[in-house]
């Protein structure tokens, strides 16, 4: 597998969470890899054992967008939201807010992607912006509690299929 | 407590400079408050009061010596609290690295559409 950037993730105010990363890649490709629904499917996924099920995107201002994930439990957990900026292929700003699953976070959130193209590779910015530092911090612990609740099932997978004595 | 609130008793203990060089000391060794007081500019009392804002977020407790009663860093919260991004960014290291499987395979269906042009103009 080839990795060609390290993912900085930064908090830089109580609100914010900020991620940058490299890509060995065209910006438009990425563009295109970010807007396409079926494309999108193929790597937004979160935590090991989600798939994205429903991908709606509608890429224009105004425009809207509906992500909705499974787990192979059958908890699904959605996302939607509405288009602000759209400027191809370097910038997008749209509001997001989850409609059940995530209880962690409350209101809308503002995201802001930038896609800046040098020698051949892209650079991508995401921030988000929390309508508070608890829905912030909700989310990011959110994300642990999926984290450790994968690493559980995986841990009870082992146990089954190891013998007992 | 949950989680998410243990983790903001953690991040509001560590959201002091005093707070986080008393940690930095502690991390080096047990010590009474009259040693973590020492470095800085602030009375005893004032470093007593970060001292248990620091004891109740769990990251430290105090030792039994009725004298001394030395402090000791805890370890438990603060893993949680490098846990706390650490999940985070394993998931969506997760993601990027399926989009850079994506991008890869983008490039190589354009590298051949090209070929495919070039052999058609000639």
């Amino acid at each position: 597998m080839k990795s060609t950037g390290t993912l900085k993730i930064t908090t830089p105010t109580d609100r914010e969470i900020v991620m940058t990363r490299v890509f060995d890649a065209a910006r438009h490709m990425v563009w295109e890899a970010m807007s396409k629904p079926e494309l999108l499917k193929q790597w937004l996924l979160g935590p090991p054992g989600w798939s994205m099920v429903v991908c709606e995107n509608d890429l224009r201002v105004h425009g809207t967008f509906r992500h909705v994930w499974r787990n192979t439990d059958g908890t699904e957990m959605a996302m939607r939201g509405v288009y602000h900026e759209v400027v191809a292929p370097e910038r997008v700003v749209r509001t997001e807010s989850f409609d059940f699953g995530c209880e962690a976070q409350s209101g809308e959130q503002l995201a802001t992607v930038g896609l800046t193209e040098q020698a051949g590779r892209t650079i991508l910015t995401l921030k988000v912006l929390y309508p508070s530092k608890e829905a912030r911090d909700g989310t990011i612990a959110s994300g642990m509690e999926h984290g450790v609740a994968a690493s559980y099932d995986r841990l009870a997978e082992l146990l089954a299929a190891t013998p007992s004595r | 407590m949950k989680l998410s609130q243990r983790l903001d008793t953690t991040f509001a203990a560590l959201a002091d400079p005093t707070r986080r060089a008393i940690l930095a000391r502690l991390a080096s060794g047990d010590a009474s408050v009259t040693d973590l007081a020492r470095p800085f500019a602030m009375s005893q009392p004032a470093i007593s009061k970060h001292i248990k804002v620091l004891e109740r977020a769990g990251l430290i407790s105090r030792g039994r010596d009725a004298q001394r009663r030395p402090c000791r860093i805890e370890a438990k919260p603060l893993a949680e609290a490098s846990g706390w991004l650490e999940s985070y960014r394993r998931i969506w290291e997760s993601n990027f690295q399926r989009l850079d499987e994506l991008l890869d395979e983008l490039k190589t269906q354009e590298e051949k559409r090209r070929h495919t042009k070039r052999g058609d103009q000639r």
